[in-house]
């Protein structure tokens, strides 16, 4: 029977981690799916600090879990209120046409 | 439970809670109040904050010492002026709303705790204080599709380096066993061989820092938000949040990662040659005064950082220093900026300023001395600033860093003395608007702060050393 240990934990988390910059950055569709990226990341790290957490016997680490989960739900709704306020200007949430500025 | 150490940030607190009450009670405007409120309160906020003792607050979450003191004065100052510059074009600009102030007073207390923090959750819950009012402010101008457009670039890239300091965080505390500083210097300390997580760790929260600071490569922000964001805005951006990111590097690097500055070092090198080269010749073919700006902020944190890629005491100094001296001399940059407007429409080309030397001789000299100062001639502020650095380096043999830092303040100075230039010797197309009090205010404080320096650099260099040497202690 495999134990499952802090190595996979961290493993799982590193994945998560790597799939939420790279649907950051690879994204060419939808900005919604740039913040769901974003919500994968903070996961990840909960699910970090969580692992290390119970493997240290230490509390310190879910309780920062718990704050990013609050700053992660403050967050979201911040940057749904600026998709909601460009959609507004611009018709359109496309990640190609967030273009305007540049040079 | 040392929570008077905390006092000036829990007056924020409780200051922005009250002028936001009042501020959406009344039925008439109250933009006005609700900032002189606002400057009110931050005026008190830095007296309290010069008459805190020394101490650990909140078990060992909080922290106050000389570095925090100065970092928060610098913080405050840059703040004020921030306000004092949107005070006027929000309202030519018809966004003059009341929560400006208060967003902005958030941010401050969320830069106070970042510059105090002694534990990563505490650094990590005013990064975001910071970052959400930052992104907000950014897209403060809500019908402008650029506002929108900046403040969406800034909230995803933002939000992408809190993600990366959250991992790094996560790290830290899994290799070492803890989130407070003390703690994690002591695990860094340890046994000869420093762990591998620890190194990923450190490495992770430095990306995220250099994020906040726009230092090359995570600059990529800066450009974008520094144009779109309205123009007081920018200047906000380009000072205190900068000072205070800094300063939290400063801090992160020199406390609980001090035994592995073999390791950042190269990190922070790298960091700093690179802002300088594209803050230099990256600017060279800007024609808008505001992403010539953002260029110019690039170039200006290379320079800091290469006092922290030092390491030394006198480095440290050197940076706190060069963010003092830049933030007042960014601050009368945009105070000209702001008053660029003719018939009532915000202007933001370098051409648009052709012929101040004519039209507003006392702008137009002001300007001179901002922009002698940003390229770092003598006697002005701006030499001093780098002139500390450099001397940093060349001390501890970082020739290449120096040589660089020189060359390209050189080829910087092109595109600065080109906007002198365009003020003196193009032909105008019309006079500006007149300038508002509280901006001429900024102009003529940070101007003869700039020409003044050089003949009372002591109180400026001693509180300096002051914080530096409190950090090391």
């Amino acid at each position: 029977m495999l134990e499952i240990g802090l190595g996979h934990y961290l493993t799982v988390g590193a994945i998560l981690f790597v799939l939420g910059v790279f649907g950051i950055f690879l994204n060419r569709k939808n900005i919604i799916v740039i913040l769901m990226s974003i919500e994968l990341i903070l996961l990840s790290v909960n699910l970090n600090l969580v692992a290390f957490s119970s493997n240290l016997g230490d509390l310190t680490g879910q309780i920062f879990a718990m704050f990013i989960l609050t700053v992660a739900a403050a967050e979201a709704a911040i940057g749904l209120a600026i998709v909601v306020i460009y959609f507004r200007n611009r018709g359109s949430i496309e990640v190609e046409d967030v273009s305007t500025l540049k040079g | 439970m040392n929570w008077t150490l905390a006092l000036p940030e829990i007056l924020l607190a409780a200051a922005g809670l009250v002028l936001l009450l009042a501020g959406v009670i009344p039925k008439r405007d109250t933009t006005f109040p609700v900032t002189m409120g606002t400057l009110g309160a931050l005026l008190i906020a830095a007296v309290l904050v010069m008459a805190t003792p020394d101490g650990m607050a909140f078990g060992t979450q909080f922290v106050s010492d000389g570095f925090a003191r100065f970092a928060k004065v610098l913080i405050l100052l840059g703040a004020a002026s921030g306000l004092m510059l949107a005070l006027d074009w929000n309202e030519k600009q018809g966004i003059a709303r009341f929560e400006f102030p208060i967003l902005v007073l958030f941010s401050t207390i969320g830069m106070m705790v970042m510059v105090s923090a002694a534990d990563l959750i505490t650094l990590y819950m005013g990064l975001e204080l910071l970052s959400l009012s930052l992104y907000v402010i950014a897209a403060f101008d809500r019908d402008n599709a650029r506002s929108a457009e900046a403040g969406l670039k800034y909230f995803v890239l933002g939000a992408l380096a809190s993600g990366l300091y959250l991992y790094g965080a996560s790290l830290t505390y899994g290799f070492s066993g803890s989130t407070s500083f003390a703690a994690i210097g002591n695990a860094a300390t340890g046994d000869g061989a420093v762990s591998l997580g620890l190194l990923v760790g450190v490495t992770f929260v430095i990306a995220a820092l250099a994020f906040k600071i726009s230092a090359v490569p995570f600059h990529m922000w800066t450009p974008d938000v520094y144009e779109g964001a309205p123009t007081p805005v920018t200047a906000f951006f380009a000072s205190a949040p900068k000072v205070a990111a800094v300063s939290l590097l400063v801090r992160v690097l020199a406390d609980p990662f001090a035994e592995l500055a073999a390791q950042w070092q190269g990190v922070i090198y790298l960091a700093s040659l690179g802002s300088m080269l594209l803050g230099s010749f990256a600017a060279l073919r800007q024609n808008n005064i505001k992403r010539l700006m953002a260029y110019s902020s690039i170039g200006h944190v290379g320079y800091a950082l290469m006092g922290l890629a030092v390491a030394t005491d006198t480095g440290l100094r050197g940076v706190m220093l060069y963010m003092a001296i830049y933030l007042v001399m960014n601050a009368g940059v945009f105070a000209v900026l702001v008053s660029m407007r003719r018939q009532g429409r915000a202007l933001e080309r370098v051409e648009d300023l052709a012929g101040l030397g004519r039209t507003d001789p006392a702008m137009a000299v002001a300007m001179v001395v901002f922009m002698f100062s940003m390229a770092g001639i003598p006697p002005l502020a701006g030499f001093f600033s780098k002139l500390y650095v450099f001397l940093a380096a060349v001390q501890e043999g970082y020739w290449v860093l120096a040589t660089l830092g020189v060359l390209t303040s050189v080829v910087s100075a092109y595109y600065y003395l080109r906007i002198i230039k365009v003020m003196y010797f193009d032909a105008p197309e019309g006079s500006l608007d007149p300038r508002p009090a509280a901006v001429s205010v900024v102009l003529a404080a940070s101007g003869l702060f700039n020409v003044l320096f050089f003949l009372f650099p002591a109180p400026i260099v001693a509180a300096a050393t002051a914080a530096v040497a409190a950090l090391a202690g």
